[in-house]
């Protein structure tokens, strides 16, 4: 191995979930924080708040959640439950982050079909969609500074997601392809560059 | 609709086969679950299956969740259970078992090549998932500016400050209803 950095498994400031119990609220509480996407609240929490993940853990989570099939989010959470506390935590995680939500969205769901016409919850849906947009930029942002430890070096790295993002938003080419052309040939890279 | 067993059943093998191609988020496999449920099956009309999305996204709790509100409106609480189930349980199993085998390995070239590869990638479709989030309210004249001012601002927020998503998304909720977006 070379002495390419890693990212800190386990440094000394990183805390640790006590319980399931707490696993499960803890999830509750990011999810039901999380409108129009719970990725930036989970960042937000897991890495700012409790400091349970380094930013560094918390990518390389989300890289791996994001090629697996599977909701992210949902994947993210039963990594990190799973790495807790075992199978029971990776469904008190999972449980913690649909539960109460689902309850929630449903209620809403047989609220909707009355107010569906109303131009003040139409504004108001807008206007939590321009926020929800707002959000996963800045969580995006936020993350770019992880790259200065990536192994392939930062004019690599940013370039391959500057044609991530020209697949994806731009040519709008579906995600398996994206993954398994773009996705490979960056493996590939980061391949030869840890070479022992 | 009267949903029959059979009904049922297909609706949960067609979204167990959905969540093995659900690469980047159940959200990619929309286009596939409207051709299914809307015109094959004609369980729901178009503005049925949008207003299903568009009512998860103002819920809190992650997108998956419309995959829940499909199922409930094609054919209720039972509905609801046929599709979640259906959409979590191979995407679960699979998870589990890739970061079992790939958590015993993580100092290997291998599984670390996959990790630095992809990250670049992941912020990647990041940023890009932002761009096609505001792209719609981006083209239309009437809400082109107000909607960037607000990604303007809680891009901001979130960078400089440590306040909770919640209260920008409150914030939209209420400039939007006020008809300021």
């Amino acid at each position: 191995m070379t002495a390419a950095p890693l990212p800190p498994t386990t440094p000394e400031a990183l805390a640790a979930p006590g319980s399931k119990l707490e696993l499960f609220t803890a999830f509750t509480s990011l999810s039901l924080q999380g409108f129009g996407g719970v990725l930036p609240v989970a960042q937000r929490e897991l890495v700012e708040r409790r400091r349970w993940l380094s930013k560094e853990q918390f990518v390389e989570m989300l890289a791996v959640s994001q090629v697996l099939p599977g909701p992210n989010v949902v994947n993210l959470a039963l990594m990190f439950g799973d790495r807790c506390f075992g199978l029971r935590g990776a469904f008190a995680a999972l449980a913690g982050m649909l539960l109460a939500p689902m309850l929630i969205v449903l209620a809403l769901t047989a609220l909707y079909g009355h107010y569906a016409d109303n131009p003040v919850v139409t504004g108001a849906l807008r206007g939590m969609g321009a926020v929800a947009a707002g959000l996963i930029i800045s969580t995006g942002l936020k993350l770019l500074t992880t790259l200065k430890r990536n192994a392939m070096g930062l004019s690599i790295c940013l370039g391959f997601g500057a044609a991530t993002i020209l697949a994806t938003a731009w040519l709008r080419l579906p995600l398996v392809w994206v993954i398994l052309g773009l996705g490979s040939l960056a493996i590939a890279v980061a391949w030869a560059k840890l070479r022992p | 609709m009267n949903s029959s067993p059979s009904d049922l059943l297909g609706l949960f093998a067609h979204f167990l086969v959905l969540s093995m191609l659900a690469v980047g988020g159940a959200i990619t496999t929309v286009p596939d679950m409207h051709r299914f449920i809307v015109a094959e099956h004609h369980w729901l009309t178009d503005a049925q299956f949008t207003a299903s999305i568009a009512i998860a996204q103002a819920a809190p709790g992650p997108n998956v969740l419309f995959v829940a509100v499909l199922g409930w409106n094609v054919a209720g609480a039972l509905g609801a259970l046929a599709t979640m189930t259906g959409i979590l349980i191979p995407s679960t199993a699979l998870s589990l078992w890739a970061t079992r085998w790939g958590s015993q390995r993580r100092d290997t070239r291998g599984v670390r090549a996959f990790t630095t590869g992809l990250t670049p990638l992941t912020l990647g479709l990041l940023l890009s998932t932002g761009w096609v989030l505001a792209e719609p309210y981006l083209r239309s004249a009437d809400h082109r500016w107000g909607a960037l001012a607000l990604i303007a601002v809680t891009a901001l927020v979130m960078l400089r400050t440590k306040l909770s998503p919640i209260w920008l998304v409150a914030l939209g909720m209420v400039v939007g209803g006020l008809g300021w977006v």
